[in-house]
């Protein structure tokens, strides 16, 4: 396993801007994509004004599809379209994309490997308002499952539109969680976005924390906070979680000695457990997690939800604190 | 299309042919849907010697027409067909269902490229051919996609979003055809969950509906021929058949749903088969 050193890649100092919300910066990268190569063609199921589809549907409604309210045929019919040689991307929000269509994308899609990419908006419980039955918190556990499946939750706007191009790029099935809110802008120039390779935003040798989507810029605060106690953080930006990078784990376990996942998803199946299964065979350390518990949350403003559910910078730093108690 | 006398015996001819693969390919298996294989064979003939523009050759040709076995479970008859089509030897048919065999016990497009679609999950097969549907149109080429499906199959959600879609979209290049033999795994469709009215539901999500003898050669290609050409509106083809036709003992004995015959019974099913020919 290669373990050279990287310098850190530059990134916006706190506090953040307020950026676009990633659904937005799909929206927007799958215009371009469009315009560049006809085999793109979009599937949404009456939720075009929400995921950001509707960018590409009033520039090519020729090659816009919407479904109405039926998942599954959607997803069934990206299959077929892929099959003739198009580029589909699907999308709706994430809990009915990932929950409705998972046997669409498990047999018509994954079995036979073809050439999809879902991008799903509303992700995590930052989706606020509109309660747990709108909150996708499975979506990462599911998408993880599929064989063959490349799962990304990219941070901010920059970061997304890179990984949008990264999957038109890639050959067979992709899954990319955008979210409703604003986020913080993180990448100022580029991101030098590779499918399954983390991004090293600070470094530090204490311990890691390993984040991604949202939970990057909370990492990236709770590095700060800690910075002034004395306890030096690395933190990485696992915008992929399948297949997650075995090296940069690998690395930050030997280097730090103790690594702390950040994600914005349920606790079972998510980045937390992709991290601690390969660290347990490359180099197992002292691990917490930071992650929705095994729980339904509830209605409320993103960031009362954040505090609630323990997602913010402050309950990091203090998970960090009680993690390096168990260094040895 | 014009159909001879003769050729509707080598039709019938190869049709028998399919259903002997069947009995011996789930017989040597052990295993498979022998009732839902034979109760579809003489769609499958219809279409793979007669109507769809194919090139065994040239599987990949862009031009050709699609055909997905959306019951996944009946791909014992498929496999025959494809091989006595020529795409691969028939003698890989007595792999069925073995391990590392292309022709796994559902369609495994990764196993058998030659295939349009994996299927198995029920209810699916109709939406993949609509997103084929859907390529055709928008590349202006005049492949027809056909979509084979089951009738319990039909109890699915999917197939009713999938009808709702094509209808609108007024989807002429895609043919349904439901082999409607009355059987589920579990009893008769009636005792189950009944589809009826069954044409009048097709027809309320705005396709065109033909009704044939399943297992009349001819009529299933006059409606085929029907289906094509139908303008602005899908197809379906709503074909009235015999779970495990032409063996006695399988013929709407629902037990051969998903049974394989035992040695004894894969000797009288042929001989009887045999006895059919002329």
């Amino acid at each position: 396993m290669n373990l050279t050193k990287s310098q850190p890649i530059p990134v916006a100092s706190p506090p953040f801007k307020l950026g676009k919300p990633t659904r937005e910066a799909y929206g927007e990268a799958l215009l371009e994509l469009g315009k560049m190569d006809p085999r793109i063609v979009v599937l949404d199921a009456d939720l075009s004004k929400s995921t950001m589809t509707r960018i590409f549907a009033r520039e090519f409604p020729d090659r816009f599809f919407n479904f109405g309210i039926a998942e599954a045929d959607m997803v069934g019919a990206s299959a077929g379209l892929a099959a003739s040689g198009k580029i589909p991307f699907v999308s709706s929000f994430a809990c009915f994309l990932t929950c409705k269509a998972y046997d669409q994308m498990r047999i018509s899609v994954c079995l036979p490997g073809f050439n999809v990419k879902f991008v799903a908006s509303h992700g995590g419980i930052s989706v606020g308002e509109d309660g747990p039955s709108q909150q996708s918190i499975e979506d990462i556990a599911l998408m993880s499952s599929l064989p063959g499946m490349v799962v990304i939750v990219p941070a901010d706007e920059l970061e997304t539109k890179e990984a949008v191009k990264a999957i038109y790029s890639h050959t067979g099935p992709c899954y990319i969680r955008t979210c409703r809110p604003k986020a913080p802008i993180l990448y100022t120039e580029s991101c030098a976005f590779q499918i399954g390779k983390a991004n090293l935003l600070r470094e530090g040798n204490d311990l890691t924390l390993i984040a991604n989507g949202l939970l990057v810029a909370e990492a990236l605060l709770a590095a700060e906070e800690l910075e002034k106690e004395g306890i030096h953080s690395r933190v990485l930006d696992m915008h992929t979680i399948k297949p997650v990078d075995e090296g940069a784990i690998e690395a930050a376990a030997r280097e730090t000695g103790a690594i702390l996942t950040c994600e914005e998803a349920t606790i079972k199946g998510g980045l937390g457990a992709a991290v601690a299964q390969s660290a347990a065979r490359s180099c197992p350390v002292p691990m917490d997690f930071i992650a929705i518990p095994d729980t339904y949350a509830e209605s409320g403003k993103p960031e009362e939800l954040f505090d609630r559910y323990g997602l913010t910078a402050k309950h990091i730093a203090r998970k960090a604190r009680s993690l390096l108690q168990r260094k040895t | 299309m014009e159909v001879s006398d003769k050729e509707i015996r080598e039709l019938e001819e190869k049709a028998r042919e399919i259903r002997k693969w069947v009995v011996r390919m789930t017989g040597t298996a052990g295993s498979g849907h022998p009732g839902g294989s034979l109760s579809e064979v003489d769609i499958l003939t219809a279409l793979y010697f007669k109507v769809l523009r194919h090139d065994p050759k040239n599987p990949n040709w862009p031009h050709r027409d699609r055909f997905i076995l959306s019951k996944g479970h009946g791909c014992p008859a498929l496999y025959a067909a494809l091989a006595l089509s020529g795409y691969f030897p028939v003698e890989s048919l007595l792999t069925l269902r073995k391990l590392g065999s292309p022709l796994q016990g559902h369609p495994d497009k990764r196993m058998l490229p030659v295939l349009e679609a994996s299927t198995g999950s029920l209810g699916q097969g109709l939406s993949i051919a609509i997103g084929m549907a859907l390529a055709g149109k928008l590349d202006g080429k005049d492949y027809r996609i056909y979509a084979l499906m089951g009738d319990g199959e039909s109890q699915e959600g999917q197939v009713w979003e999938a009808a709702m879609f094509a209808g609108h979209h007024r989807l002429d290049n895609l043919t349904a055809i439901l082999d409607y033999n009355e059987f589920q795994l579990d009893d008769a469709l009636l005792k189950i969950l009944s589809l009826e009215p069954l044409t009048n539901k097709w027809r309320a999500f705005n396709w065109h509906v033909i009704e044939v003898d399943g297992h009349h050669i001819p009529r299933i290609i006059e409606g085929l021929q029907e289906a094509r050409e139908t303008v602005g509106k899908p197809s379906i083809i709503i074909a009235h058949t015999v779970k495990g036709k032409g063996v006695s003992f399988m013929e709407r004995n629902n037990e051969f749903h998903g049974k394989a015959p035992t040695p004894q019974q894969v000797e009288q099913a042929l001989k009887e088969l045999e006895s059919q020919s002329e």
